[in-house]
């Protein structure tokens, strides 16, 4: 029972991290129909920024997660101009594989730049850890509680945009219906540059919560994370704001479950969820049942 | 002439939809655009609104061109399309889907009074207002399209098809208010399968046929030309 419940701590802060990931999958897809397979590695270009600023410029830990964060906006809408807006008008497919390529590009990019390289970085420790007893042999450590408490707050704000603000009603037209939107009066292309933005900047979050919790970095780190929070924006019904939530969190649970018990498969998991529920309720979770058209 | 529109030629790849259409829509009228399936009704009205592309022509609002420009602008200045087909916000409720109509208006107090005419003209909006847009029916759907339309206080009102799919006693109520908007001083430009209704409330009108203006002329003249009531009005003269 206790093993259970401090398992379920540690999929609860996973699970927010793959909920911020899951989030930029979920508002891009919703707004362009694009899977940004290139989004996970904003994940690492976040932790790495707030690796060098904290290790070779001596940024306080605040200002480096606000400085990944603005990175990693930038980066995404950057991606958007360079790579997929010129392909906006051909079939989606065209954009998919373009979206691989600056997966690749940023992966082999980091790789090849001196200050970053192939070989793993350790993430300084922003706070000495400490451990809480909750019951028994059940505890909670201070960077758990943090990485949960700012994951939460991101999404409450989030949320706070997309619900009430002038911004958020924007998005949430453009992709309802991008033509309508703009006889609304709405400039989609900047709609898309803030959803990019947005998305950027929640991965870049949850590239230095990542790092803060497993503070190993290397050029490829965005990979695996990255993929997870898409099953997991799948899981939840992709285009689905509160599905990519409940789906990343659900799924950071399931697989720290899964790897306690046996952890061999933990990873398998994800992909035997993905599968049944293409199979099963391809709209996921909170999604909306969509018709493709051509 | 508010709106002006000089010899616009649109394609759909080869096809040549719109083969130099011209018309005007003056200050405070309602100017109906008829014609069968597939003549260039609702093209000339995205054509106005910047959502398809136009090979040549002019397109004038108050004498200032509209053609360089992106759609989200042209509603920006004043000229407010009611889509065929509603398009409605599904997912968004009635009172967020008319806020989105005034999103180029940044007063407050204007927004709140438009609301409140909105409402006026259409009591089951404010009823429904916390209802999704998507579960409305179609008559209350094309009245929250019409609303949402109105929002901006426009300088134009592009109407698209507005009975579409209604039943006759909807139809009815959707052009008693069309009236009242006119006797309000709005100027509307609507175009319609449903030529009779259309030139009961317009005062000129236009009659295209596979992407030209064929006949234009007064709505009375309109409605009493042999040539109209025979291809639009299903009936000879006096029926």
């Amino acid at each position: 029972m206790e093993q259970l419940l401090s398992q379920i701590i540690n999929g609860v802060q996973v699970g927010t991290i793959y909920a911020l990931i899951a989030l930029g999958y979920t508002m891009v897809y919703g707004i362009v129909k694009l899977i940004n397979f290139a989004h996970g590695d904003l994940i690492m270009v976040g932790s790495y920024v707030a690796y060098l600023s904290i290790v070779h410029y001596q940024v306080p830990f605040p200002a480096a997660f606000l400085l990944a964060m603005l990175v990693c906006g930038s980066l995404g809408v950057l991606m958007d101009r360079i790579a997929y807006k010129p392909l906006r008008a051909r079939p989606r497919l065209y954009a998919l594989i373009t979206a691989m390529g600056v997966s690749l590009f940023l992966e082999h990019g980091a790789r090849n730049l001196p200050f970053i390289g192939p070989s793993f970085r350790r993430f300084p420790d922003v706070f000495p850890t400490q451990n809480y007893v909750l019951t028994g042999s059940v505890t909670v450590t201070n960077i758990q509680l943090f990485n949960v408490a700012v994951a939460v707050a991101l999404m409450a704000l989030l949320q706070y945009v997309i619900k009430y603000t002038r911004v958020g009603m924007a998005m949430r037209a453009a992709s309802q219906d991008p033509d309508a939107a703009r006889l609304m009066g709405i400039n989609v292309d900047r709609v898309i540059a803030t959803t990019f933005a947005i998305g950027g900047m929640l991965a870049g979050a949850a590239g230095v919560l990542l790092a803060v919790a497993y503070p190993r970095l290397s050029p490829y780190m965005g990979i695996v994370p990255g993929l997870k929070a898409f099953v997991a924006a799948v899981f939840g019904g992709i285009g689905s704001i509160p599905g990519a939530m409940v789906g990343g969190l659900i799924m950071g649970v399931v697989e720290t479950l899964a790897t306690a018990v046996y952890s061999q498969v933990a990873e398998g998991v994800f992909f035997v969820i993905l599968i049944a529920v293409l199979l099963f309720r391809p709209a996921g979770l909170l999604g909306q049942p969509t018709v493709e058209k051509a | 002439m508010l709106l002006q529109v000089v010899d616009l030629h649109v394609y759909y790849d080869s096809i040549h939809a719109l083969q130099g259409v011209s018309m005007d829509v003056d200050r405070g009228e309602v100017v109906t655009l008829i014609g069968a399936n597939g003549a260039g009704k609702s093209t000339t009205l995205r054509a106005i609104s910047r959502l398809i592309p136009t090979r040549s022509g002019r397109i004038l609002l108050d004498g200032q061109d509209l053609l360089g420009m992106p759609a989200h602008a042209v509603a920006e200045h004043g000229i407010s399309h009611v889509p065929e087909g509603r398009r409605v916000f599904p997912q968004m409720t009635v009172r967020e889907n008319l806020l989105l109509g005034a999103y180029t208006r940044f007063q407050k107090a204007r927004v709140d009074r438009a609301l409140e005419t909105v409402y006026g003209h259409f009591p089951v909006l404010r009823e429904r207002r916390g209802q999704l847009a998507g579960t409305l029916s179609g008559g209350e759907q094309q009245m929250l399209a019409m609303g949402r339309g109105l929002m901006s206080e426009p300088r134009i009102l592009l109407l698209d098809e507005p009975s579409m799919g209604l039943a006759p006693i909807l139809v009815e109520q959707i052009y008693q208010i069309i009236r009242e908007i006119s006797r309000e001083g709005a100027t509307i430009l609507l175009v319609e399968q449903n030529a009779h209704m259309a030139l009961s409330v317009a005062q000129r009108g236009y009659v295209l046929e596979t992407g030209r203006i064929v006949l234009a002329g007064r709505a009375k003249d309109l409605a009493a030309n042999q040539a109209v009531q025979e291809a639009y009005l299903g009936g000879a003269a006096g029926s």
